[in-house]
This record gives C-alpha cells, sequence and structure tokens, in this order.
C-alpha cells in the first residue's frame, strides 16, 4: 500500500501552519501522529496535494496547570497523557482512556489533537472530552475561538472546525476533588476500536449522585453526551433500579452501525453495559 | 500528475549519520529497508496494526510502516541491525529470544526485539502481564508470545544482573 | 583411557541429536535482522508489478484502458489477459484439476481478482499506475451462498465449462457444481441408521477464514534471454512444485528454471500454491528482459491468495441407547469460491476429510462431499493442518459432543467407550484409513488427571446453580478434544500432486574432515528444519549437529521434494533424512571392519564410531572413517561418502491428543475468557522437544484465533469484510492465553525413527476443543451446538436465543 504524492510543509508556529493551510486551501491536510490519515493516504481513500506537518511547533506541545482548568496542546501524545503525573493526580480518567488506544507503539506518535479533531466517531478521547465538558482552542485564518467539545461533533468525519482552522490546544476543567470515574471499553483485541465505550465522571453528596456525566464512544455517527441518562442519575444513591433506566435512557441516544464488531442491536446493548460497569466503578472510586 | 520536490533527510541510524534526498511520500519502511539496505525491519500489515516494522527512533518504539521518512528528519533510529555489539556479541534480547525458543519463521522478530528493547528501558523488570501490554502492538503468527514473554524476562534477568533460566520447555 | 578422553554421556552430550533441546541455528541470523526473506533480495535493474482489480464480484468486462498508465513516466508495461493469451497463459491449471484466469478474460468471479499487471520502475510508481488503468464493468448478478449454487436459476459463474458434464473428479450435477464425492458403505450406514436406538444430527459450519502468515506472498522473477534461463525467487513451501508447473506453463525445460524459496516468513498452507502474482512475474520478466518483483499487501493477501475452510457439514451418529456409535453419516457442502485451487493431492477433491470417523471406532460410515463455485476467491488450502483434517475432526468432535448430550453422558465416557483400543492398531477405519498406532485411552486419562477433570465438572456445577440464582453473569465451559491426524502425504498410491508422487528426499554428503552437508525436498517456514534435521543427522552417523549444514529452497541443488505442508516433513522427509544416513553408515560400516581387521557383523554402532564388540577400546570414528572414505577407501570401493534417499512411505501417520480447555464467558457481552488450556500430544518420537511445544504454542494460537473469531466474510454483494488486521482476528499476546503442554510417545511403527509430525495437530485438535468449551457452557440451557467463530456478538447472541437477558 503505498500512498499518492504530496507536498511536505514543516512549519515552526501557529501562525506558519494556519497561512499554510489558507494559502494552500482544500488540497492541503494537517498531519499530527498520522495513524489515521496515513493508512487513509497508504489505501488512497485520501489523496491531500499538500502535508502540512505539526510536528514542529512546540507551542502545540506541553500539558499546563490553570488551576481550574488543565490545557493540553494538541500535539501531546497519549503516551506523555499517560506519564503525566499532573494528569494522574487531577484527571486520572485521561490515563486510563490512553492506555486503551490502540497499541503502545501508536501511543508514542498519536496525538489528543489529532484524536479529537478528526472526528472519527472509533476514537475514545472526543466521548471522554464530551464527558469532561473540555473546550477546543481553535486557531485559523479568522483568529482564534473556542468550541466545546459538546458542540464540536457533526457527523462521522465532520465537524465544526472550519477550512484552515486547526485545534491548538485542549482545555479540561478539573472537575472535583474525590470525583469517580472510568472508561470501559468492549473491543475484540488490542488495537481495536471500541465495539462500544462509555466514559463517566460522577460526584456524590451524601450518598446521593450530586454530579455526573457520561461519554459514549463508536455508537453513533458521533460521540455521545447521553444528557438525559446523567439526568436520572442525579440524586440517586445509583441504586440498580436507576442504573437501569439510565442505560435504557443512553441505549435510546445511540445509532451504531452493524459492522465486524457485531450487528447495531448488541452494539447497543454494549453500550448499556459498558456504562452500568463504568458507573458502579465510578461510583467505587468516588468519595462518598 | 505534477512532479514533486525531494526533500533533504539527515538521520542518525545505528550510529551512523545519513543524508538523503527523498519522496515527501516515502515511508520510513522504506527508506530503511531500500535506501539504507536495513532489511531486517519487515512489512505485515501496510496498516499499523502488526509492529513487524517497528524501529527505535528518539527513544520511542514506531512503526515504520506508517510514517514519512521526511517526520523522522534530525531523528535518531536503532534498528535490529544495531542491537548487537560491535565485536558481534549478541544483545541480552538477541540471546534470549534464542535460548527461550522465542521466535520461529523470524519474520515478527525485529520488530519484536525492538520493541521489547524500549519496554525495557522504561521498565527493566516487568512482569509478564505488563510484557504482554507492552508488546501488543507486535504480532506473531509463530509462537503463541508465550516463549517471547520469556525471552524478554531472560534479557530482563540478565540486564539485572540475575541469574537466567536455561532453557525453554 | 586417560582423563581426557570423553565419556559415553560428554559424546552423546556432544552430537546434539534426536530428543535434546536444541537450540535453533536460524535464530543467530534472524535475530540480527539478517534472514533472507523474497522482498530483501534486490536486483540491478529491477522492476515492480502490481495489480489492478476487480471492485466487483461478477461482472462482465467491457474494456481494460490503460493509456493513461502506459503514459505515466517510469511505468514499463501493463498486461492484461489478451497480452498473456499470446503466450497462452492467461489461464492456468490449478492443483485440483481446474483452471483458473490468470488475468481476468472477459469477466471476473470474485473482487479483487487480478486484472491487469503493471510493471514500473518503483513500487510507487506502479502503485500511481493501477490507479490509472480505466477498467469498464457490466455487473452480473453475484452469488455468495453456496446452499444457492445448484438452484436451477442460479447466475453461471463458470462460463467457460457451463455445459462440461465432466469434471476432474467425476460427473457435475450442475453448471455451478465441481465434484461430488463419496465414501463408505451407504446401504450400510442407512441400515445402521434405521436400527439405531439413537441418532444426532446438526449441521456445523466451520467457516472460511486464511492461513495469513505475516510475511505476504512475494516472487522476485528474472528471465536471462541470453541463456534462456529462468530465475525465480519466491514465498515457495513447494519449490520443486513450483518448478514443475513454471516448467509446463513456460515450455522452458525444468534444467533451465531455478526456483530458489529464500527464509520464508511462516506458511500455514498459504504458500503452496501458485498464484497470478508469480505468473505475472515471470512473463513480465520475459517480456520486458529485466527482473520482475511482485510483493502483495496485506489486504490482497487476506482476500485473494487462498483461503480455507468453508465447510457446511451436516454430522449424524446413530449410536446405541448406552453410548456405542453404530455409525456415522455426513454431508459436506463446501464452498470453493470462483476456481477449484484446493491443494489437495490430486485424488482427492476434499482432502482427507474421509479422517471424520476421528478417533473412535465406528463401524460403518458414509461421507459425501458436494463442491461448488461461488464468487469468492479460490483456494481451499490447508491452514495448518493436513488436508481437511481440521474440518473433519471439527465435525467429529462437535458430533460427540451433541450425542453426549442427547445421552445425558459425559463426553469424555462416550468418548472412551468408542476410543479405538491399543490392541486394534493398525487399524482398519470404516472410510478407508490405516490407522498406524496410539493410545488413546491412556493419553486421554493422562488429560483427565493433569487438569483435575471431576472437580473441575463439579465446580462448573456449582456455578451454574449459582448462575440460575442469578448470583453470577458467567458461565463455565469445559471443552473437551480428542483428534487422529493423518499427516505424511504420502504414499505414491495414492497420493500426487499434478502427477508427482508425493515422495520425499534427502542428499547427505559427509565431507573428509567429518562435517556434513543435507540437502532436502522440504522448505521450512519457521518450523526450524535447519536445526531438526541435522539432529536426526547427528543421532543416526555421529557427526555433532553443529557440523552439519542443511539447506533447503533451491532448486538446483536441493533433491526433489514436494515440499512442506500437512505435517511432511518428518514423516516423508524425516524418514528420507534417516535412510540416507543409515545408507552413508552402512559404508562406513565396511570402511571401519576394514581398518580395525574385522569382520563387519563383529561391530557395533556407539554414539559416533564403530567399535569391536566386547572391546570398545578399538574402534573408529565418523571422522576418522570419513577420512579414509575419501582418500583410502578399502580395495575396490568408491571413494567418497554420501547418499541420496527418496523415501516412498509405506502410509500416513496417525499423530494423536487429548485437549481440555476452561472458559469463563460473560453472558452480558459474550466475552470467552480461557482460564485454561492443557494440550496433550502424541506425535511419536519427540525429535527436539522444545520446537516441539513451540509448535504446540503456535498452533493452539492459531486454533484460538480461528475458533473465536477469525473470518473471511462476505456481503451480498460479494464484497469481502474484514480484510485487514483491523477486523481480521489475530490475537496479540494480550488476548492470548496461557498454554500447558504435555505428552505420551506412541512411536510410529511404520517410521525408521517413529517419528509422527506435530506442527499441525494443535490447530486440528484445538480449534473443536474451544468450540467445545463455548458450546458446552450453554448445553445445560439446551443448546446444542452454536456456530463459529465465538466472538463476542455470536455468543451473547447464543445467550439472547437461549433467554439469558431478560
Amino acid at each position: 500500500m503505498i500512498p499518492g504524492q504530496f507536498a511536505y510543509h514543516r512549519p515552526s508556529s501557529i501562525e506558519q501552519a494556519v497561512r499554510l493551510l489558507a494559502d494552500l486551501g482544500d488540497e492541503a491536510r494537517p498531519l499530527a501522529g498520522g495513524h489515521s490519515l496515513i493508512p487513509m493516504m497508504k489505501l488512497r481513500m485520501a489523496a491531500p496535494e499538500h502535508l502540512i506537518d505539526l510536528g514542529g511547533i512546540a507551542d502545540l506541545k506541553g500539558i499546563r496547570d490553570r488551576g481550574a482548568s488543565i490545557i493540553i496542546g494538541a500535539m501531546t501524545t497519549q503516551n506523555e497523557l499517560i506519564h503525566s503525573d499532573l494528569l494522574a493526580a487531577k484527571l486520572p480518567i485521561i490515563r486510563e482512556t490512553s492506555l486503551l488506544i490502540a497499541d503502545p507503539q501508536i501511543r508514542y506518535v498519536g496525538t489528543l489533537g489529532g484524536n479529537v479533531a478528526n472526528g472519527d466517531p472509533g476514537n475514545d478521547m472526543p466521548a471522554l472530552m464530551m464527558c469532561l465538558d473540555a473546550a477546543y482552542h481553535v486557531a485559523g485564518p479568522s483568529g482564534n475561538r473556542t468550541i466545546k467539545a459538546r458542540d464540536f461533533y457533526e457527523g462521522a468525519y465532520f465537524t465544526a472546525l472550519q477550512e484552515g482552522e486547526i485545534v491548538t490546544s485542549v482545555e479540561i476543567p478539573v472537575p472535583p476533588a474525590g470525583h469517580g470515574y472510568a472508561y470501559e471499553k468492549l473491543k475484540r483485541k488490542i488495537g481495536d476500536y471500541a465495539t462500544a465505550a462509555a466514559a463517566v465522571v460522577l460526584s456524590f453528596s451524601g450518598g446521593k449522585v450530586a454530579t455526573c456525566a457520561i461519554g459514549l464512544t463508536n455508537v453513533s455517527e458521533t460521540p455521545l453526551l447521553a444528557e438525559e441518562a446523567a439526568e436520572i442519575l442525579i440524586g440517586t444513591a445509583l441504586d440498580p433500579a436507576s442504573i437501569a433506566k439510565a442505560v435504557s435512557a443512553a441505549e435510546a441516544i445511540t445509532a451504531p452501525a452493524s459492522d465486524g464488531r457485531g450487528p447495531a442491536d448488541y452494539r447497543t446493548k454494549m453500550a448499556g453495559v459498558m456504562l452500568s460497569r463504568a458507573l458502579q466503578r465510578a461510583a467505587r472510586r468516588a468519595a462518598a | 500528475m505534477s512532479t514533486i520536490e525531494q526533500v533533504p533527510v539527515t538521520v542518525t541510524v545505528n550510529g551512523k549519520k545519513y543524508q538523503r534526498f527523498v519522496d515527501p511520500r516515502m515511508l520510513l519502511i522504506h527508506f530503511i529497508r531500500e535506501e539504507l539496505n536495513l532489511t531486517g525491519a519487515h512489512i505485515g500489515c501496510d496498516t499499523s496494526h502488526c509492529g513487524a516494522c517497528t524501529v527505535e527512533m528518539n527513544g520511542m518504539s514506531v512503526k515504520s510502516c506508517t510514517m514519512f521518512a521526511v517526520q523522522a528528519d534530525g531523528a535518531s533510529i536503532t534498528t535490529i541491525e544495531g542491537m548487537a555489539a560491535p565485536d558481534g556479541t549478541l544483545h541480552a534480547l538477541q540471546e534470549g529470544f534464542r535460548m527461550m525458543h522465542g521466535l520461529q519463521c523470524g519474520y515478527c522478530t525485529p520488530g519484536m526485539i525492538m520493541r521489547a528493547h524500549v519496554l525495557l528501558k522504561e521498565n527493566p523488570d516487568p512482569t509478564e502481564e505488563e510484557i504482554r501490554s507492552g508488546i501488543a502492538g507486535n504480532l506473531c503468527r509463530c509462537t503463541g508470545y508465550q516463549n517471547i514473554v520469556k525471552a524478554i524476562q531472560y534479557a530482563a534477568a540478565k540486564l539485572n544482573g540475575r541469574t537466567v533460566q536455561e532453557a525453554a520447555e | 583411557m586417560n582423563d581426557m578422553t570423553p565419556t559415553r554421556e560428554q559424546r552423546e552430550a556432544q552430537l546434539q541429536g534426536m530428543g535434546c533441546k536444541r537450540k535453533r541455528v536460524e535464530d543467530i541470523r534472524f535475530t540480527q535482522g539478517k534472514g533472507n526473506y523474497v522482498d530483501d533480495i534486490k536486483l540491478p535493474g529491477m522492476l515492480y508489478g502490481d495489480f489492478v482489480r476487480s471492485s466487483h464480484a461478477h461482472a462482465r468486462i467491457k474494456g481494460i484502458d490503460a493509456s493513461k498508465a502506459l503514459a505515466l513516466p517510469g511505468v514499463i508495461a501493463v498486461l492484461t489477459a489478451e497480452e498473456l493469451k499470446g503466450l497462452n497463459l492467461a489461464w492456468m491449471p490449478t492443483l485440483a484439476g481446474d483452471m483458473q484466469m490468470v488475468l481476468a478474460d472477459g469477466k471476473v468471479l470474485f473482487q479483487n481478482q487480478e486484472v491487469a499487471f503493471v510493471v514500473a520502475e518503483d513500487r510507487y510508481t506502479a502503485a500511481d499506475a493501477i490507479e490509472l488503468v480505466e477498467v469498464e464493468y457490466e455487473e452480473l448478478p453475484v452469488l455468495v451462498d453456496p446452499w444457492k449454487a445448484m438452484a436451477p436459476d442460479a447466475p453461471v459463474l463458470r462460463e467457460d465449462i457451463k455445459d462440461k458434464t465432466e469434471g476432474a473428479h467425476g460427473r457435475r450435477e450442475h453448471y455451478n457444481h465441481i465434484f461430488k464425492w463419496q465414501v463408505g458403505d451407504r446401504p450400510g450406514t442407512d441400515e445402521a441408521f434405521a436400527r439405531a436406538d439413537v441418532t444426532i444430527k446438526e449441521t456445523f459450519y466451520y467457516h472460511r477464514t486464511h492461513p495469513c502468515p505475516l510475511e505476504t506472498c512475494a516472487a522476485l522473477a528474472s528471465f536471462d534471454k541470453v541463456k534462456g534461463e529462468l530465475t525465480l525467487w519466491g514465498t515457495f513451501q513447494a519449490p520443486h512444485v513450483v518448478r514443475t508447473v513454471a516448467s509446463l506453463l513456460s515450455k522452458i525445460p525444468e534444467s533451465k528454471i531455478h526456483v530458489i524459496a529464500p527464509d520464508i516468513g511462516g506458511g500455514f498452507g498459504n504458500k503452496v500454491g501458485v498464484y497470478p502474482g508469480y505468473v505475472c512475474a515471470i512473463v513480465a520478466s520475459i517480456v520486458t528482459g529485466r527482473p520482475v518483483k511482485w510483493v502483495e499487501d496485506r489486504m490482497e493477501n487476506l482476500s485473494t491468495t487462498s483461503f480455507a475452510r468453508d465447510y457446511h457439514m451436516t454430522t449424524e451418529l446413530a449410536a446405541t441407547k448406552d453410548g456405542r456409535i453404530t455409525a456415522m453419516r455426513v454431508h459436506v457442502l463446501a464452498d470453493h469460491g470462483a476456481f477449484d485451487a484446493c491443494a489437495d493431492p490430486s485424488k482427492w477433491p476434499a482432502g482427507f476429510m474421509n479422517i471424520c470417523t476421528g478417533s473412535y471406532d465406528i463401524p460403518v460410515a458414509h461421507l459425501t462431499v458436494d463442491g461448488v463455485y461461488t464468487n469468492k476467491a479460490p483456494g481451499g488450502v490447508a491452514y495448518r493442518c493436513s488436508f481437511r483434517v481440521t474440518e473433519a475432526v471439527y465435525a467429529i468432535e462437535r458430533a460427540i459432543e451433541v450425542l453426549a448430550q442427547k445421552l445425558g453422558m459425559d463426553s469424555v465416557d462416550l468418548r472412551m467407550k468408542n476410543f479405538i483400543r491399543r490392541e486394534q492398531f493398525p487399524y482398519q477405519s470404516a472410510l478407508g484409513w490405516e490407522y498406524d498406532s496410539g493410545d488413546y485411552y491412556m493419553a486421554m486419562q493422562k488429560a483427565l488427571d493433569a487438569v483435575g477433570y471431576k472437580e473441575l465438572r463439579a465446580e462448573q456445577a456449582r456455578k451454574r446453580e449459582a448462575f440460575k440464582r442469578g448470583e453470577t453473569r458467567e458461565l463455565m465451559g469445559i471443552g473437551v478434544s480428542f483428534f487422529t491426524e493423518i499427516v505424511g502425504a504420502g504414499p505414491s498410491k495414492n497420493c500426487d500432486i499434478l502427477g508427482v508422487a508425493m515422495f520425499d528426499s534427502c542428499e547427505i554428503r559427509v565431507h573428509p574432515t567429518g562435517s556434513a552437508i543435507a540437502r532436502m525436498g522440504t522448505k521450512t517456514q519457521g518450523q526450524g528444519h535447519e536445526t531438526t534435521y541435522a539432529q536426526i543427522i547427528a543421532t543416526e552417523i555421529g557427526i555433532p549437529a553443529d557440523d552439519i549444514m542443511v539447506e533447503e529452497g533451491n532448486t538446483d541443488t536441493a533433491p526433489y521434494g514436494l515440499g512442506t505442508y500437512g505435517s511432511r516433513s518428518t514423516p516423508v522427509a524425516g524418514a528420507a533424512i534417516a535412510m540416507a544416513a543409515r545408507k552413508i553408515k552402512a559404508k562406513a560400516q565396511m570402511i571401519a571392519a576394514y581398518l580395525l581387521e574385522v569382520h563387519e557383523d563383529d561391530l557395533e554402532w556407539d554414539v559416533d564410531r564403530f567399535q569391536v564388540k566386547g572391546l570398545p577400546e578399538k574402534f573408529k570414528t565418523m571422522k576418522d572413517i570419513a577420512w579414509v572414505a575419501y582418500n583410502a577407501p578399502p580395495p575396490g570401493m568408491e571413494p567418497g561418502l554420501e547418499a541420496v534417499s527418496y523415501y516412498d512411505p509405506p502410509n500416513m501417520t496417525y499423530p494423536f491428543g487429548a485437549y481440555i480447555c476452561v472458559m469463563d464467558i460473560d453472558v452480558d457481552t459474550g466475552v470467552a475468557k480461557t482460564r485454561r488450556f492443557y494440550a496433550l500430544d502424541d506425535c511419536g518420537t519427540r525429535i527436539n522437544p522444545m520446537i516441539i511445544e513451540g509448535q504446540v504454542h503456535g498452533g493452539l494460537t492459531e486454533a484460538f484465533a480461528v475458533a473465536m473469531g477469525q473470518e473471511i466474510d462476505y456481503d451480498e454483494a460479494g464484497n469481502v469484510k474484514g480484510a485487514s488486521f483491523m477486523d481480521f482476528f489475530l490475537p496479540t499476546a494480550v488476548e492470548t492465553p496461557y498454554w500447558e503442554t504435555d505428552y505420551t510417545v506412541t512411536p510410529s511403527p511404520h517410521h525408521p525413527i517413529g517419528a509422527k509430525g506435530v506442527g499441525e495437530s494443535p490447530h486440528v485438535g484445538g480449534v473443536p476443543c474451544f468450540s467445545n468449551a463455548v458450546n458446552d457452557a450453554f448445553a445445560f440451557l439446551g443448546s446444542t451446538h452454536i456456530q463459529m467463530p465465538h466472538d463476542p456478538w455470536r455468543i451473547w447472541k447464543a445467550a439472547e436465543r437461549l433467554g439469558l437477558h431478560q
């Protein structure tokens, strides 16, 4: 499998990258870790004439503590996310999720920005970012702007990014200390996308669920925020009946494809099972 | 089709510096195998699943079939050909793979050893479970992995100065 | 004797002969990246070939326009069927007596079929050029379901033979019918069924999959116009057969064709056949006068160069009420794809499917196999098994479970009751095989004791109760399989490939200073022949294995042999080695007798020497003898010390084994976790226990993959699904279970060293063992059979059908 020809550009600043993308128009594609784009190019399902390699831009790297939030540069790799002490302390669900992405080699190269920005419903980070209510800082020809993860995903490979825009960083509000979390992913083997996966972040107050957010991966054209399911659980003790109601509500918003991972009805049910298990694990981890 | 300008690439491979002009689309695996004639790394799947093309780049294990040579500009790369000492003494991993019967057809072996090399740098004394997760980006069709795990344990023991198990079975 | 004289044990150890865990010779190069695989070979002026492939499963080709591709700088040629017709090479014979298109001739019959072959200066240009070849298709109705192949209104696939009523294996009953193959006593079987207390009938589908070695198929052809000679490097499990086929096709004399199989990155049956890529590389080299390399990518590999299985096996057993099996009846609907390219010995259209009576003394049986064409890739290779033996063992080992369930017996008791008993060997099976040796009862008992079978069943009973009470959502399955393989094809009386008898060969030359080279007709693909063959020779003639070089794969130097597949290397070539070595030993004995001035009968062999009986200090080592053999042979004796043996085996060998698997199944996700897997193998004499263990690990892992998810599937339009490593299930180290291995030793009585072969047993026995474990987990709920592959969604669906999700 051999990709088609392209011209290669390696800007050293965000401004240069944005200018190149603006100048070259829709024949240009940004290249992050490349593990989604390069296979597509080798299959000749993508044939950009220009590749803008973001790997040389120092400003796109790094994890910064802003107190109430953490800002992660778009070119930060999954391996860097896994080994960040700051994230381990404040947002441990990022490490848990990152470890379930692809395999060790790919995690050295695969980036958070690439994972959230290309709109592949199989990617794990988008649903997690929706669950965490993250915001994507974006640079483009008409300046910088911020898009909420929850507003970002429009369809398979369709996002709120305008032509020439790139995600430069991801800002994640730090959940309260003592929050419970879990990312449950069902997959056929290492390296596979999820048959279904669920991200849960919740907190308790007086034995009752005080806050709860739920994201679902790869069970629709876009990652899903299961808002109704989360609302059902607020104020409950996460008893089996409430979980069952939430699971039903979550299953109701899924619309998975039938593929090698299983037929649609199975994948919907697996979204429910993953959610149920993520809720229970998150609850065990949460302070009462 | 427009003719694309070749771009310069400078890489250090197994301690030796190479400068070449390449087509931007040249995959790193082809650069290593065909420009540098280092044929130890292989192509097994073309889609970044099998890890037969794994090399070490700037201390990381990467799949060279899913990376362009231009992306490696300035990098330091180690391939299987750079693992033995200059006097020909095998690396503990190379020895371990032979002693513990960690290979059969040999096609996955260079990638497997290069991956294990970084794994042991990051985690010098991994458990069996850590080894299994650590090599999960490398497929082997012959061994069923069990003796590969033992081979890596053999190398870890040797590198940690412990006496090593004698043989497979 | 002084203290420096090595003891007998030391001399023996130094040989590293049979039975020791000799470390592999091959590993020295492989661990340093110095293997030499086809794609590693570079020749000056080498060109690259790449295929334009069909996007449709069934379509007429209205036109091919290669002008844009030819206009691309660096493109040298574009071959189509029209060009090949000039050389009479548009079609090629298959191993199964059919014809197969090399390049699409008028129509395409499966998706990704080879349509045109682009030859360019480099592989990047070739890949660009295939995008520029324009093919105009007219779509035709697609036949995917083999059960509809023989319908009166089924689409005609093979227009070239649609009116031909006689095929390579007898009468064809329909234009999509390939053959009907029947074995056994039909009336006797019918009668036994009519009289039976209990009968069972179940259709087991053994799904289509692919051997998928990590190295794909590849070839490099270099035609020397001046000498009229062709050199062909390739991923060939059977290089001599390739040479013969290449000669028949090209009309170049075999003496002017040099076929070389260098290191091969796994075969598992994928690299037995001859594929269009090989033929096109040869033709392109002849046409261009330059070397041409072709290397397929993974998607091409999974979707075009062969497949395995795809057998729908309707299996019936008849028994008495106390569990004595009285008859077996099997009908197989075999989906062969677009061309019958099964890699079986020529007289066996369904391979050795008639081993389906398994390890049991079944008095009467009947087997029918109907092969049909569909719009799928051709192939039908023996994926890590002897020809169709995996299918046969799957049928009987599933059927045993279903029968046990109906009888209310433990399936182990049913097996024990019906085993062929030790004293019955050599045993004549109802479907025509003569089993050489076995002690099934002992092997089964050893396995049961090793795993604590009774306790496992007790634990399972407790778990089932807990499940019924709603305390757990996990079910425990215990899978048992007891298999008998049939390997070592094969005796010339019933085994040939395109008329070439399935012997194998060895040539040994002992050099004057006492080292040796052995050349073989087989070809290792990871089995470690360079290591183990030397061990056999070391034991036979007393030269240390380290001083013996084993060479395979070069048809100019190796004696003719039929190659490596179907676990035939040890049973056939291993025997040839022993026979050649014994010829050398016989000559050496004459020389030793002459040197020691005694009669030959007064000598005895001792590890590495002939010594005078009763006078061990009077001896000549093989090393001493080698020098004399060349430089001072006895008067009248021809100098030299070498021998060749072509071994035509008197019978197949019949390795066997008992496997037990313990599995925990999450009924809410369908995820099955293998808690424990125990494999006892009896492969007769054990040459290198380390390598045997490695073969068993690998075979079990492939069995695990096939049983638990690996498949090549098609949608209704004939689009091949899952032909990449994203979907095709190759387990990683994380999913792969831990394997426990064990053994018994029952030598083959007819093999010179008693060895039976082992490489494929674990696959043959492993698949039914996993499948039986999954099925066993649900059997107490009344389920009789859940189809493979047992990936989570299919298991979940089975649980759903049983009402477990309410």
